[in-house]
């Protein structure tokens, strides 16, 4: 840990925080009938394996958790710009008729939410989708807001948030890097 | 993860064990497109891929059209019989002549080994080979050690037997670059009149004497095409001696290591290189190889989109 960071949640921060998001999904969706998870690689499909479990423990009842990868939809892929290594989008059921839950660790601009909501369609097409972040750190390009929210941070442009995640892909850390 | 820096694919050569890794490694991934009910990005979109094929081909040019598709890339097809190069336009002046329709890839195969270094010279867009002469065919190769890693999780270790016409397969020479770069063992067996002068230099190989000592114990028998298109009319006496000498049957296959992957590149002349068991045996992997091929030629494509000029 250098001076320039500046620690937002640590650990058990982010436990509540999650198991808040848990009970607020089921609040919303009236339990977990037709609920999916769909973490963003790669920060994303960490947090929603997360969220997975306290559902299940919340619940009873486990809920399908698949990942996606938005390198080929992103909206910035030009010639000659640096080139992306492709991840792997792993969704192993239909999102057709189904209440997706997309997730996300930090929601910045809005690009990545808008690139995964157009990969989510390319395999069905769900009921709803709604958005849950650990953290909001503001400066959106798009009309995009996310429906459950670990932590709101006002931040400028020139930092940068980090969750930083241990060798199990549980996170650990939420850091902001001035 | 490293990033590729190639806006050319012509040969694997070219390219170091990274930048394969990175290729196949963005394949596997490709794959997940192609079992969906829409299989299709956007990826590619308002991209021109121009498929310039002076040789025919089935496979590979209908294989590069599926990638480039569902990459959201457009593409135009141009084939011997509708090519200016049949009223005496130069290789150079068709190339211009296209570069002018600002296309963003020009994919080609062509007869003569080489030509794609003196159309990347001409052109500022992107050169992919999908076959040149007796020189390489880099998607083949890059999707043959996809299949082989498929099956063996590595490709490191493995024992590779690749019989046939040595001398006039490209697939054989991409084959050998692609997998002694990535640490496996390749051993060749043809007839002495299909083996190239100075072999060894292509990469570190073992040329053996017979087909039995090449296959005894392999991972991976590679079995190639009789390339009479290229050959003159002397090099077999006949397709029948040929096969007994140096075709794969049930019989010789069983030197091979009992789980062995026989692979070829296609088409297959049924009876010369390898017995109709063989080809629809549990052991063959024909078309695994075709279905990797979408897929590999997809992570081509985007990989050159994004790499930088050479």
């Amino acid at each position: 840990m250098t001076e320039n960071q500046t620690v937002l949640l640590d650990e058990s921060g982010i436990k509540r925080a999650l198991t808040r998001i848990s009970h607020e999904i089921l609040e919303r969706n009236k339990g977990v009938q037709d609920l999916v998870l769909i973490g963003i690689r790669s920060g994303g499909a960490f947090l929603a394996a997360e969220l997975a479990k306290c559902i299940a423990v919340i619940e009873g009842d486990a809920v399908p958790v698949g990942a996606v990868d938005i390198t080929l939809y992103r909206d910035d892929i030009k010639s000659h710009a640096p080139n992306l290594p492709v991840g792997k989008t792993e969704i192993g059921f239909s999102l057709q008729g189904k209440k997706v839950v997309l997730v996300d660790d930090v929601l910045f601009t809005g690009r990545t939410i808008r690139a995964a909501m157009d990969a989510l369609m390319d395999h069905g097409r769900p009921e709803c989708i709604q958005l849950a972040v650990l953290i909001d750190r503001g400066h959106r390009e798009l009309p995009i807001r996310a429906d459950f929210v670990g932590r709101n941070v006002p931040t400028s442009l020139k930092e940068n948030v980090q969750v930083v995640f241990n060798e199990k892909n549980q996170p650990v850390e939420v850091v902001l890097e001035k | 993860m490293a990033e590729f820096k190639h806006r050319n694919i012509i040969a694997l050569r070219d390219l170091t064990r990274e930048d394969i890794e990175l290729l196949l490694a963005t394949a596997e991934n490709m794959r997940e497109i192609n079992s969906r009910d829409i299989k299709k990005v956007p990826t590619l979109r308002g991209k021109t891929i121009i498929n310039l094929f002076y040789e025919a081909s089935t496979r590979t040019r209908t294989s590069f059209e599926i990638a480039a598709k569902r990459l959201s890339a457009d593409t135009v097809n141009i084939s011997p019989s509708t090519s200016s190069a049949t009223k005496g336009e130069t290789l150079a002046d068709t190339a211009l002549n296209l570069l002018a329709m600002k296309p963003d890839i020009i994919v080609m195969r062509h007869a003569v080994s080489g030509a794609h270094y003196h159309l990347a010279q001409k052109v500022t867009c992107s050169v992919v080979n999908a076959g040149d002469g007796a020189h390489e065919h880099p998607s083949q190769g890059l999707l043959d050690l996809l299949t082989m890693k498929d099956k063996f999780g590595r490709l490191d270790g493995l024992k590779v037997a690749i019989v046939g016409d040595i001398t006039h397969s490209r697939v054989a020479r991409s084959d050998i670059q692609g997998l002694t770069k990535m640490g496996s063992h390749v051993f060749l067996a043809g007839p002495p009149t299909m083996m190239p002068p100075a072999v060894e230099r292509l990469g570190s190989v073992t040329v053996c004497a017979t087909m039995k000592e090449a296959i005894q114990d392999a991972d991976v028998v590679m079995m190639l095409r009789i390339q009479q298109e290229r050959q003159g009319k002397t090099l077999m006496p006949n397709a029948r001696e040929y096969s007994r000498y140096f075709g794969l049957n049930p019989e010789n296959l069983k030197l091979a290591k009992p789980d062995a992957m026989v692979m070829h590149p296609g088409p297959i002349n049924r009876g010369v290189e390898m017995s109709s068991y063989v080809v629809n045996g549990s052991q063959s992997h024909v078309l695994k190889q075709v279905e990797n091929g979408v897929a590999v030629r997809m992570a081509m494509l985007y990989h050159v989109c994004g790499g930088e000029l050479e």
